[in-house]
């Protein structure tokens, strides 16, 4: 296993993730940390993690590095950076082979990202400034219900009816948990309700006209986002097998072109 | 690319005419004006009035930084922190008896007081809150013109109403400067004020170059003696010498991003605080935004010295900021055309919805219709608390990014 080897990290505000993709564009080896406050140091302990997966490969096996996310002007051993809109539009070309829209709910912001038919973006939208409709709703939520997120996820599955948090802003979205709970709704249909908020912030972003591919760290196969998400749009959303992979992924494919963000 | 050589020259100007105004402050034989930016300035020229512009101002209070700490102290006296952050920023700033003028030049302490302050609503209401505030701290008073908002075609009705308001204001004035009008300096003001809005148009349409000489962030600090020294012929001298500048760059092929491979266009207001810094990271990505609604506000193409009275209200009428989507839409596409852009970058300013045009559907129609594309970006024109660095930066090097896939 020496070879070539084109590699990608994506330093995102909660997770650090890197793939290293082979000749064939083939995922040779992943891996995950949390990110931490030293973007570099967890990005050298991820080409670690890479190169210690794969017996007999080295650094010098790897043609070209391409660093995405948050962090990534802060790999010192990227040769390139572009951005996770990028990425996460050649990882969704790549697996999905057509126009398709992709939403990606990371941990400080989400993205709707437009595919052409000829896997060009089309189009993108952000959030805007604050955490609504992002990972960080759902953890800001889970630490005010007592939980970690897993176990919010595990609370809401076990949900029944979804209670309706109207709040834009997380802040008052908390204040209004408090009244929920002090009003003796189920800590499980509350639970759900956050979700179904992340859910309807990020619907209101853009017209999702053509298929729908759910990614990030939340957006588990099978899990609560994904069900509450099919629930709203009243129809199947489609899941990649590693959701949280698809920018380092995307990354590592880029570096594959060259660094080229074109498709 | 080396900074443009005139600006010094703008410095050096611009330095003048503040001092100029300052000095008219403490002359008893001189009146000062204030005056919003695209209100009825030929006539106070006219009447030789000495003017200040609040709005350069509050921009020179943004762009320096200044503004996020004033903000505060306009809120306290109930100035919610979401209307116009110009004006809540000079209000700040006068509260906290500082101006930024004194970075300009220190021997100025204070922005010169007015006799009247003069506003023309064709902008936002906002203008007229902010105008009230110094009247009722000095006794001055305010008087204006009501223009109309959401302006369709420009009908003969329309500016018939608009130079009736502006006749209106002839008497008061003179008796505030003591003086009579001159038919004719009226003219010459008006003359003058075409010229240097002719020059300046010439100076942004150099940015359809391919490369362009000459980036929207050049413009926004170029465009200073277009507002302050509208009506004044030191202004249209400036622009000649800067034009000659920039046709220089355009025939050796001079770029002012190197490497131009992007082009893109400015809708809505800047953002002052970060001017440099989106400046320096477009340039980064040979991103060049070559035109922009902002810097064109200050050309008056209806100017005419012979119908001083309706073609001013003609100028202020046909202004982008006053129209209707509709209109704005047709003028965008356009102007994205004439610079050949990628696309546009709507700034949708928190404080400013007057002057922030993608809150109504036009991403979508523009892209939809005549398929530019855009990307919003959510920040403010001088409330830096609004602005969120990595979330701008994330929208302006993707959209770069896809603009730069797009390309044949
Ligand atoms: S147009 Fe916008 S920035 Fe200018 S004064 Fe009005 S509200 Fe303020």
């Amino acid at each position: 296993m020496n070879g070539p080897f084109w590699c990608g990290v994506d330093v995102g505000s909660s997770y650090a993730k890197a793939v290293l993709v082979d000749a064939e564009g083939e995922v040779a080896a992943e891996a995950v940390r949390r990110t931490g406050v030293a973007f570099d140091v967890v990005a050298a302990a991820l080409r670690a993690d890479l190169l210690g997966a794969l017996p007999g490969a080295a650094a010098e096996g790897i043609a070209r590095t391409v660093a995405t996310g948050y962090g990534r002007d802060n790999v010192a051993f990227a040769d390139g950076a572009v951005t996770e809109l990028t990425c996460q539009a050649v990882a969704g070309w790549h697996l999905f082979r057509r126009a398709v829209t992709l939403i990606d709910v990371g941990g400080q912001d989400t993205k709707v990202i437009v595919l052409g038919p000829d896997g060009r973006r089309k189009s993108f939208q952000m959030n805007r400034r604050c955490a609504s409709g992002t990972g960080a709703f759902l953890e800001e939520m889970a630490a005010r219900l007592d939980t970690t997120p897993a176990g919010l996820e595990t609370l809401a599955a076990r949900g029944g009816e979804a209670v309706a948090l109207s709040s834009f802003c997380t802040v008052f979205a908390k204040s209004e948990l408090l009244s929920l709970i002090r009003g003796g709704r189920a800590v499980e249909d509350i639970a759900l309700g956050v979700y179904d908020a992340v859910v309807r912030r990020v619907v209101e972003m853009a017209p999702l006209r053509d298929e729908i591919v759910l990614t990030g760290g939340a957006a588990r196969p099978g899990g609560v986002l994904v069900r509450r998400f099919e629930a709203v749009l009243g129809r199947p959303v489609l899941v990649p097998a590693k959701p949280q992979m698809t920018g380092a992924l995307g990354a590592a494919l880029v570096a594959m072109r060259g660094g080229e963000a074109s498709q | 690319m080396p900074r443009l050589e005139s600006t010094t020259r703008m410095q050096a100007l611009m330095a003048e005419a503040f001092r100029e105004c300052d000095a008219a402050a403490w002359d008893p034989g001189r009146r000062v004006a204030w005056c919003s930016s695209v209100g009825p300035v030929e006539l106070l020229r006219a009447l030789g009035f000495a003017i200040f512009f609040p709005e350069n101002h509050a921009a020179m209070l943004g762009a320096s930084r200044a503004a996020t700490d004033l903000i505060p102290a306009a809120s306290a006296e109930g100035y919610s922190p979401d209307v116009c952050s110009y004006m809540t920023s000079d209000i700040g700033a006068f509260r906290r008896g500082v101006t930024a003028l004194s970075r300009v030049d220190p021997s100025i302490t204070a922005v010169p007081r007015p006799d009247v302050l003069v506003y023309d609503t064709n902008q936002c209401r906002d203008v007229l809150d902010w105008f009230s505030f110094y009247g009722r701290q000095w006794g001055a008073p305010v008087i204006g013109v009501s223009a109309p908002r959401g302006v369709g075609e420009v009908t003969g009705d329309l500016v018939a109403s608009v130079a009736a308001q502006i006749r209106g204001l002839v008497q008061p004035l003179e008796s505030i400067a003591g003086r009579r009008l001159d038919a004719g300096r009226l003219r010459e003001a008006v003359a003058v004020s075409r010229d240097t809005s002719i020059l300046w148009r010439r100076v942004l349409s150099t940015g359809e170059a391919r490369p362009s000489p000459l980036t929207f962030f050049d413009a926004c600090v170029h465009m200073g003696p277009a507002v302050v020294l509208r009506g004044d012929p030191r202004s249209a001298a400036y622009y000649e010498g800067l034009l000659a500048e920039l046709e220089g760059r355009v025939a050796r092929g001079e770029a002012a991003v190197a490497g131009e491979r992007v082009r893109l266009y400015w809708e809505g207001m800047p953002i002052w605080g970060r001017l440099r810094d989106v400046s320096d990271l477009l340039a980064r990505l040979g991103a060049c935004v070559a035109g922009s609604t902002y810097c064109s506000s200050w050309v008056f193409d209806a100017l005419d010295p012979d119908a001083p009275f309706d073609s001013m209200a003609r100028a202020a009428l046909e202004l982008f900021i006053t129209r209707t989507d509709a209109v704005k839409e047709r003028i965008l596409a356009a102007e994205a055309r004439r610079y050949s852009v990628h696309g546009i970058v709507f700034h949708d300013a928190k404080t400013c919805p007057n002057n922030s045009n993608c809150r109504y559907g036009m991403p979508g129609r523009l892209a939809a219709g005549p398929g530019v594309p855009s990307v919003v970006v959510h920040s403010d024109l001088n409330d830096l608390r609004l602005h969120a660095d990595e979330g701008v930066r994330l929208a302006l090097e993707a959209f770069v990014e896809q603009c730069a896939e797009a390309s044949p």
